[in-house]
């Protein structure tokens, strides 16, 4: 009776997934063995894995893969360091608390777009960005952000998105920490770097691992930054594994191919998951 | 099952939308263009029409060109007739139109088709008819600062040597002043870098493909084209030039920071306009440079109003299309907005009006640039394809943007000019093999 | 020093650096809306000029050209319509798993997270023809199907992690006294949750509002949200800077100012489970 009661509460949301993913899924898996370009109507020809073979030896292919990990990873580490350190910082008693905070988590609304275009037109730009002339003041050559820096460029770009996520979370874990346990640690003659190492750290632990988890979910489809910003290169210097698709799908109109891209992409995705679950698993409340 | 869920959603979205379909006895047609200054003025004008055809009413959708270009093929490949006229180019017109996927223009006497400048006609048409109607036509040419050139004791003629640009290119170039000697587009894309160092390569010998389709990339006529663009920029060019295009070296024009800049012939109307130029008094313009030959010196292209096959509404559109790439809205841009703001390149008659030759300093060089580009007679060797600056074929996206990211790489250093155009050459005859060209 | 005194030199510190962070952080997003009220040439000029006389005309380009207010109607309709229905969709689901887990609870929950990972590059043409096919192209209500399927693996492990923290001894009192388990949803469980539903609700509008692959390629005149607005002045032949920054100045302000207004809201509730 209960278990029957549970599949009915479960089936809503069970069902949604499951049609949202095998449909969609079905439909690539199928166009990945055949011929299907937009632009050449009605020549569907059954191909076997040779869209595959074309993915995979694509010579985007390769640098595509590293510079999907180097962003996920870069992004990762820039997010929870800083905003371990950021939100430890205005968890601290100072005037004008909320009006930071607010600043602090501002970009997270910011589409994706639109921040791209003002990094890039406004911020980055070695003629008339900003950073070329803080670089001029200082009697410094502008740099090319862009072109010389194309993925660095997109992890600040990303970064910026995701710090203030990171803070949210880590500001909503810091608030439940036990204040008596820190006065107490305080009382003991512990010192400021103490009780950050050995009482605030340990606790953010959980939230860490949720920051990374759910931001692995959409640092490993980053798009909208490339698109709009490096294009994904010079050469293929900021090209990802999504951003690779892309080209194949709708700048090249080669569905067969990009279906076949995308399904490399999924299988990318769950040997990424199944390391992180195994790496901080135990840590998420799952 | 699948009825069913059908019904059920048709259903939906008829009581969504009951409301608006209702009311509507009037004929909705669907535009989609592109967001540049001309179109944004038809737009403006669209009412015009609308009050002559009470019965239609006009939808717009305006999007940035590569946006605008994915959303266009995915409707007209897929057939799903969201739009009823799309703005689109030179280069999938032809490719569109053998496919049965546009339907032919058909025009009146007034309209006078045979105004429509030939070279822009010829890139329109499959097999004499015509499946897009131009709305403004460009050409590529140069435009230099003439107080610069004048006090370097240096002049440029029409059609100059690559050679002499970069001497004056050489003695124009003061960074420490803030002036670069030359701009040229550097971000890839086969609209963007490719089409000018396509043009180029054209001027140097070079062709993308030979008559048996073979991509070219590796002949000595495309590497001294690339090495001599790579040189240039690097010795005599602004910084970040690899994210250039069009725009951006607008911006820079503008501002005055560019010696030489060779692009779009529509840049002409923004760089002498002073409301957006600093320079505007200071610019004059020449015809492209050559090297080798002046075949396919500079591109052709038209930004151009078609009707999918797949509309609802043909007749509606096409009452449109006519009505926006007539000379009466020519006329009426001219009474509005003043001659200097008409779309050019499309008609003979405007180049023939006193009072536009008047507003517009530009026009005797951009006609001339225009009627010298002949996308059929493109490269000195004799090429398969049509189109000066692009091939009109389906795999030339493709090519061009993998070709456009390898010469960006060569731009920035971080291949060789060698290495590049292997590696661009290599993706080329791996992108003809697979659509079995040989 | 005494420690009194001790204790203001380091709230003196800690603000200021919190404030010049923040600041900084902020700083891209001030100078858009700073860039919004200069000319095209102002915007471009170098040195930036940073005192000029404000011009609202790059405003009122952006309403003649586009229908600011159908965009943004379509922005509101789309993410909460999208957010009200993952929401009804998860409650269940995330309940059912929270309070009644079975031996494949954890993977099922997994499961529903991997299927975010696939890139929406990838199955754009198979969505595509189901779209065309079923006439939700350009329709609002495709843009929600969309949209909900897209969050929901998000909104369930949010929402299972809130409703695990509540206790059971007050639901098996409840049960004592023979509520049904959608009775239990209802009148137990969301009350108890109800921060965590709402911030995950906040949470899912903003990441409805800010979509714009999904939202851009399936519109056309009708259905557009504000990313597809900003489409349509970024980089078009001639100068754009100051024009792009109104309209991405409306297009943010919104979110952003919903996004203020909610703030405490999101800090107390995205606790995702992770505080006990």
């Amino acid at each position: 009776m209960q278990r029957a009661v549970t599949r009915t509460l479960l089936a809503p949301s069970v069902i949604s997934l499951l049609l949202w993913m095998i449909v969609p899924l079905a439909m690539t898996i199928y166009f990945s063995t055949i011929r299907y370009n937009l632009l050449y109507p009605g020549e569907h020809n059954f191909t076997g894995l040779l869209n595959y073979e074309f993915f995979v030896t694509d010579p985007g292919f390769w640098p595509a893969v590293n510079n999907t990990l180097i962003l996920l990873g870069s992004v990762l580490a820039i997010t929870v360091v800083l905003g371990v350190a950021l939100s430890a910082l205005i968890d601290q008693p100072f005037f004008g608390r909320g009006a930071v905070r607010v600043l602090l988590i501002s970009p997270f609304f910011v589409m994706p777009t639109v921040s791209a275009l003002i990094w890039k037109n406004m911020m980055m730009n070695p003629v008339y960005g900003v950073f070329a002339w803080l670089s001029q003041m200082v009697g410094m050559e502008p740099m090319d952000w862009l072109a010389d820096a194309p993925l660095l460029s997109i992890i600040i770009m990303v970064s910026w998105q995701w710090l203030p996520f990171a803070i949210l979370v880590f500001v909503t874990a810091l608030q439940s920490q036990d204040t008596e346990q820190k006065e107490a640690a305080r009382m003991d003659g512990a010192t400021s770097w103490h009780i950050f190492r050995y009482l605030t750290i340990p606790h953010l632990a959980r939230p860490v691992a949720v920051v990374i988890m759910i931001e692995t979910i959409f640092l490993l489809v980053v798009f909208a930054e490339i698109y709009v910003s490096t294009g994904g290169g010079p050469g293929y210097d900021s090209t990802n594994l999504a951003y690779l698709i892309y080209s194949q799908a709708l700048l090249q109109f080669d569905v067969g191919i990009a279906s076949a891209g995308g399904l490399f992409a999924v299988v990318l995705a769950n040997i990424v998951a199944f390391f992180l679950i195994r790496a901080i698993g135990k840590n998420l409340t799952v | 099952m699948k009825f069913l869920s059908r019904a059920a959603l048709v259903s939906a979205a008829t009581i969504s939308l009951g409301i608006s379909s209702l009311a509507s006895a009037v004929e909705e047609i669907t535009i989609a263009t592109v967001n540049n200054g001309h179109m944004i003025e038809m737009q403006k004008l669209s009412s015009h029409f609308e009050k002559a055809n009470p019965d239609i009413k006009l939808k717009w959708v305006t999007l940035e060109e590569g946006v605008l270009r994915q959303n266009v093929t995915q409707d007209i490949a897929n057939k799903s007739g969201l739009y009823d006229v799309m703005t689109i180019g030179m280069y999938e017109t032809p490719i569109w139109g053998k496919r049965g996927w546009l339907k032919e223009i058909k025009t009146d006497a007034s309209y006078d088709v045979d105004d429509i400048l030939p070279a822009v006609r010829k890139g329109l048409s499959v097999d004499g008819k015509l499946y897009a109607a131009p709305f403004y036509g460009e050409s590529s040419m140069i435009m230099y600062r003439k107080d610069l050139v004048e006090k370097a004791g240096m002049t440029i003629e029409d059609r100059p040597t690559w050679g002499h640009i970069r001497d004056v290119a050489a003695a124009l170039h003061k960074p420490k002043d803030g002036v670069y000697g030359i701009c040229l587009r550097g971000k890839s894309g086969w609209g963007d870098n490719m089409a000018f160092i396509s043009t180029m390569a054209n001027s140097f010998g070079a062709r993308w493909f030979d008559e048996k389709w073979k991509p070219q990339l590796t002949t000595p006529a495309w590497t001294h084209a690339v090495s001599f663009y790579v040189d240039l920029l690097k010795n005599y060019g602004p910084p970040g030039s690899s994210s250039n295009s069009f725009n951006e070296i607008l911006a820079l024009f503008n501002e005055g920071k560019c010696g030489i800049w060779i692009d779009a012939t529509i840049a002409a109307s923004f760089v002498s306009d002073p409301k957006q130029s600093k320079v505007a008094d200071k610019v004059a313009f020449a015809q492209s440079p050559v090297a080798v030959t002046d075949k396919g010196a500079n591109w052709l292209w038209a930004w151009s109003l078609a009707i999918p096959a797949a509309t609802k509404h043909a007749e509606a559109a096409q009452k449109f299309v006519t009505w926006a790439t007539s000379k009466d809205y020519i006329q009426l841009v001219a009474d509005t907005q003043g001659w200097g703001s008409v779309p050019t390149g499309t008609r003979t008659s405007t180049y023939e009006n006193p009072e536009f030759l008047k507003a517009a300093v530009f026009a005797s060089a951009e006609l001339k640039a225009i009627n010298s580009a002949n996308p059929e007679d493109n490269t000195l060797e004799p090429s398969p394809y049509i189109g000066v600056q692009f091939a009109a074929i389906p795999e030339f996206q493709a090519i061009g943007m993998a070709t456009g990211q390898m010469l960006t790489g060569a731009l920035t250093g971080s291949v060789s000019v060698e290495k590049a155009l292997q590696s661009a050459n290599v993706s080329a005859d791996r992108q003809m093999r697979q659509s079995g060209y040989y | 020093m005494n420690l009194k005194q001790k204790l203001k030199v380091r709230t003196w510190i800690v603000g200021a650096s919190a404030w010049g962070i923040a600041l900084l952080l902020f700083f891209p997003i001030l100078w858009m809306f700073l860039t919004s009220f200069k000319t095209e040439l102002q915007a471009i000029s170098t040195p930036p000029t940073l005192v000029f006389e404000p011009t609202l005309e790059n405003f009122s380009l952006v309403q003649e050209r586009s229908d600011y207010l159908k965009h943004a109607i379509n922005s509101i309709v789309t993410s909460f319509g999208a957010t009200i229905l993952a929401l009804l969709i998860a409650i269940p689901g995330a309940y059912a798993m929270a309070f009644y887990p079975g031996k494949r609870t954890k993977d099922l929950l997994l499961w529903m997270l991997s299927t975010k990972m696939l890139p929406a590059v990838g199955v754009l043409v198979p969505i595509y023809i189901l779209f065309r096919d079923y006439g939700l192209l350009d329709t609002r209500i495709g843009l929600i199907i969309i949209f909900t399927m897209m969050n929901l693996p998000i909104v369930v492990w949010m929402l299972f992690s809130y409703f695990k923290d509540i206790p059971r001894e007050i639901l098996e009192a409840c049960r004592m006294d023979g509520a049904s388990p959608m009775g239990e949803v209802v009148k137990i469980v969301m009350p108890l949750a109800w921060g965590g539903i709402a911030s995950t609700g906040l949470l899912s509008i903003v990441l409805c509002w800010n979509e714009a692959f999904w939202s851009l390629n399936l519109t056309a005149a009708d259905a557009g949200t504000l990313t597809s607005m900003i489409a349509s002045y970024s980089s078009p032949e001639g100068l754009f800077w100051a024009k792009l920054s109104a309209a991405s100045t409306l297009a943010c302000a919104p979110i952003v100012a919903f996004g203020w207004l909610c703030q405490k809201q999101l800090v107390q509730g995205l606790t995702f489970g992770a505080v006990k």
